[in-house]
Parts: C-alpha cells; sequence; structure tokens
C-alpha cells in the first residue's frame, strides 16, 4: 500500500496565487520594497549603460559633459565602470530590500499560523508549505523585478536625455539595455526568494497542533 | 487482543509538561479503548487534561510514556509522512475555530484533503458536491468561508473531515463557537455522518447537548479517567437534567 500524499504542482501554484490575489495588498507591500530596490538597481545600470555608449561615440564634447556629470571614465581603456560609491549603495539598497522582504514574510507567516496547521492537520508534509511560500515569493519576486526593472530602465533613459538631449537617442545601446534589465529582474526575483527562504521553513516546521489554538 | 473492533487504543498514557522548575503532570496514566462506530464524547473541566488526550488521540502530539495506537498502529512509531498519510486519511479534523482556509471557496476547501490524497481533480469535484450537499449547503460551492455564517463554516468543516472517508473525525468543541440551535444542527449532522457512514465521532466538549448523541461519554478528572458511561447509563442523567429545568 502506499502511504503517500502529494500536492501536485498545479494546485500549488493555484494555491500560492489564490494567496496573493486574496492578500492583494499585503503582497504589493513586499513587491513594492521590491521593486524599489531593483528599480535603482536599474537605473544605476541604465545609466553606466548609456554613459557607455555615447562616449563610444567619441565625440569629445560628450567626454566632457560626462565627466561634468560625474562619471568616472577609465582614462587608459576609455570606458565607464560602477564606482566603489555606486556599488555600495546599490548593494546596502538591496540589502535592506531583503531585510524587509524577511520581516514582511515572517509577518505573513504568523497571519497565516492557523491556516498553515490546518493544512497540516489535513495531511500536508513540510514542503508543500515550503513549495507554497516559495511559488508565492517567486509571483512576487517575477513581478516585483519587471515592474522594478521597468521603471528603473526608464528613468536612466529619460535622466540621459535630459543631462544630454535628446539627440543622444542615435548611441543608447539597446541591447545592453535591455540585458540589464533582464539581470536586474533576475536579481529582484533572487532577491525574494533569500528573502522567503527562512520564513518559509518557520512555516513549515509549525506543528500542526497549532490549528487547535483558540486565540490569535 | 480483544474481540472488538477498537479503533483507538490508549495504554497507560501519561504527559508531562516541563516548565523549566516545574514539571505539571497533566496526564497520569489513561488507558482507553474506542470502538469502531461510536460516537464518543471526552467531557471534563478545563485543565483536565482533556484537550491534551484529545490531541494524543489525534497524533497531534505524543506521549510521555505509554502508547497510543490508532487501527492497532502505534503512532510514536510512525515517521512524519506516515503521520501525514494517517492524518490525511484516516483522521478528519473538526475544530471550534472552524478553521478554513480564508483564501478558498467553500468546494476548495472541501477537496485539499482529496487532493492531499492524490484523488483526480474532477472526481474530487464531484465528490465535493456531493458531500456539499449532504450538509446541506447546495449552491454555496463558491461561496468563501468569509461569506458564510458560523454553522455554514462548520458544515464545510465537516464536509471536509468526511472527504477521504476517514475511520476516526476528531471534533475539537465543535459547537463551542455556535449558538444553541446551530449547534444543536451541527451536532445531529455528525449524529447522521456516525451513523450512516459509520465513522468514529471523537468529540472534546463542555457543551451538554452532546450527551443525548453520545453512545459513550468518558469523564476526564485531574489527569485520570474519572467514569466511563455507557448510553444507557447517559438516559437517566441526561432525564435528570432536564427535569430539573
Amino acid at each position: 500500500m502506499s502511504r503517500l500524499v502529494a500536492l501536485p504542482l498545479s494546485k500549488s501554484f493555484q494555491m500560492a496565487y489564490q494567496s496573493i490575489r486574496v492578500r492583494f495588498f499585503r503582497s504589493l507591500v513586499t513587491t513594492m520594497s521590491l521593486v524599489l530596490a531593483v528599480a535603482f538597481l536599474t537605473f544605476i545600470q541604465t545609466g553606466n549603460d548609456t554613459a557607455s555608449g555615447l562616449l563610444s561615440s567619441g565625440e569629445e564634447s560628450v567626454e566632457r559633459s560626462l565627466t561634468k556629470a560625474g562619471y568616472d571614465i577609465n582614462p587608459v581603456t576609455k570606458t565607464i565602470a560602477s564606482s566603489a560609491k555606486q556599488r555600495w549603495i546599490v548593494f546596502l539598497s538591496l540589502l535592506t530590500c531583503v531585510v524587509g522582504i524577511i520581516n514582511a514574510q515572517l509577518m505573513s507567516v504568523t497571519e497565516r499560523f492557523r491556516e498553515i496547521g490546518t493544512l497540516k492537520c489535513l495531511g500536508a508534509l513540510d514542503r508543500f508549505i515550503v513549495r507554497i511560500f516559495v511559488i508565492e515569493a517567486t509571483i512576487q519576486g517575477l513581478a516585483g523585478g519587471f515592474l522594478g526593472a521597468l521603471l528603473g530602465g526608464l528613468m536612466g533613459l529619460l535622466s540621459t536625455f535630459l543631462k544630454f538631449g535628446f539627440s543622444t537617442i542615435a548611441y543608447i545601446p539597446w541591447s545592453t539595455v535591455g540585458m540589464t534589465m533582464f539581470y536586474t529582474m533576475c536579481t529582484g526575483t533572487i532577491l525574494s526568494l533569500i528573502g522567503v527562504l527562512y520564513p518559509a521553513i518557520v512555516a513549515s516546521r509549525m506543528q500542526p497542533i497549532e490549528a487547535m489554538r483558540v486565540e490569535q | 487482543m480483544s474481540d472488538r473492533n477498537n479503533i483507538v487504543r490508549v495504554s497507560g498514557v501519561t504527559k508531562d509538561f516541563d516548565l523549566g522548575k516545574i514539571v505539571v503532570k497533566v496526564l497520569k496514566g489513561i488507558d482507553l479503548e474506542i470502538e469502531a462506530g461510536k460516537y464518543i464524547s471526552i467531557m471534563g473541566p478545563s485543565g483536565s487534561g482533556k484537550s491534551t488526550l484529545f490531541n494524543m488521540i489525534g497524533g497531534l502530539d505524543k506521549p510521555t510514556s505509554g502508547k497510543v495506537f490508532i487501527d492497532e498502529v502505534d503512532i510514536a512509531q510512525l515517521d512524519a509522512y506516515e503521520l501525514a498519510w494517517l492524518r490525511c486519511r484516516k483522521i478528519g479534523y473538526i475544530f471550534q475555530t472552524f478553521n478554513l482556509i480564508p483564501v478558498m471557496t467553500a468546494l476548495e476547501n472541501i477537496t485539499i484533503p482529496m487532493t492531499f490524497a492524490g484523488v483526480p481533480a474532477d472526481d474530487a469535484n464531484k465528490r465535493g458536491m456531493e458531500l456539499l450537499s449532504q450538509v446541506g449547503l447546495d449552491g454555496r460551492h463558491s461561496h468563501r468561508p468569509s461569506e458564510l455564517s458560523g454553522g455554514q463554516q462548520q458544515r464545510v468543516a465537516v464536509a471536509r473531515a468526511l472527504a477521504n472517508s476517514p475511520s476516526i473525525i476528531l471534533a475539537d468543541e465543535p459547537t463551542g463557537n455556535l449558538d444553541l440551535t446551530t449547534g444543536e444542527d451541527i451536532i445531529a449532522l455528525l449524529k447522521n455522518m456516525s451513523i450512516e457512514r459509520g465513522v468514529t465521532v471523537i468529540s472534546a466538549t463542555h457543551d451538554y447537548k452532546m450527551l443525548n448523541v453520545s453512545d459513550q461519554v468518558i469523564w476526564i478528572r485531574d489527569g485520570r479517567i474519572d467514569k466511563i458511561q455507557e448510553r444507557d447509563e447517559l438516559d437517566i442523567r441526561t432525564g435528570g437534567l432536564e427535569s430539573a429545568h
């Protein structure tokens, strides 16, 4: 006799999706911190990408105005690298974002204690609970990452146009900007997954007996 | 082993809670046999160990010493997978606070245990609709718990507990959050299901309405079994209560 309990992937997706839809506002708050962090990362990267594009146009005046705008041009290779200061700020913003996600997800786990306990009474295994939380975080990460990349990319381009004029549109390296946006979206999703890991483990370790508690 | 078909057997169970400085002995040696198909009430004042015993029978807690057998299987020997399987297939839980999943509709709530048990979605939905109509909730399948009254939520919970045709239904104060008539309806529903399906219903309760339908009442006092009354002894007692009103 096979004594197995199962939760098909499609059903896990459905449960995660429903949970996000019904608790939309809470998900939105969690996702917003991600959107902002990813947007900032994309903004900085897109700025560097477009500046590199402008620099490769080879015009003297461009190089001067870039230096004036605060870009660090490598005097030997004539390329623009992100400065140590930029990297440090981006790193801090991502760190803050992850801590924010962990906090929000832990709240969400606490809120759903009885629900998780009930699922366990109905026969859910630890890994079902982890899976539902991870899928939720992936959806939030993809959505937040996409919005953030879009927002940051647009802002990055806009600021380039405002600083150097719309004529620079010819020198924008579109494929590099596209790749940057893709990478930052992936970064967002990974951050969301890192953020949910600990809360999901806390949730899955919960005893089914918690479902019986009356006070909450 | 006895000839009777015991679905639950508790032998020499004690439970201590270690609170650091003091150890509280909640159960002080319980021996109990519960026959299949009966409607059992566990009664006792708060703090008597009633809930602790109830949780042990449901495989939600492990005894400090002694053994709990469900269908002659020692639950202390089961690993996490087997325990999950037991909760999924053998036991249906009904809670005082209903505990429906708030983000799911009534039908989805009923089908979760079937999904865990590997029942295909179409079959699960079909059976879910049947169960809904058996508990008197036709046409409510797409309602969320927040759109249902307390009594209706508890009916959904009863249907969910029955989803995988378990041998045992564990009801923890099922009428605790319901008014008098709704509570009576739920008790009648549980009793009917017990008779029709031969399910063993075990409920921990304070509710004297439960006594009328119980085949057996187990009174717990101070961590021990005070007395076990069969139905015929009970009738006299409840008669006495009724006439006292």
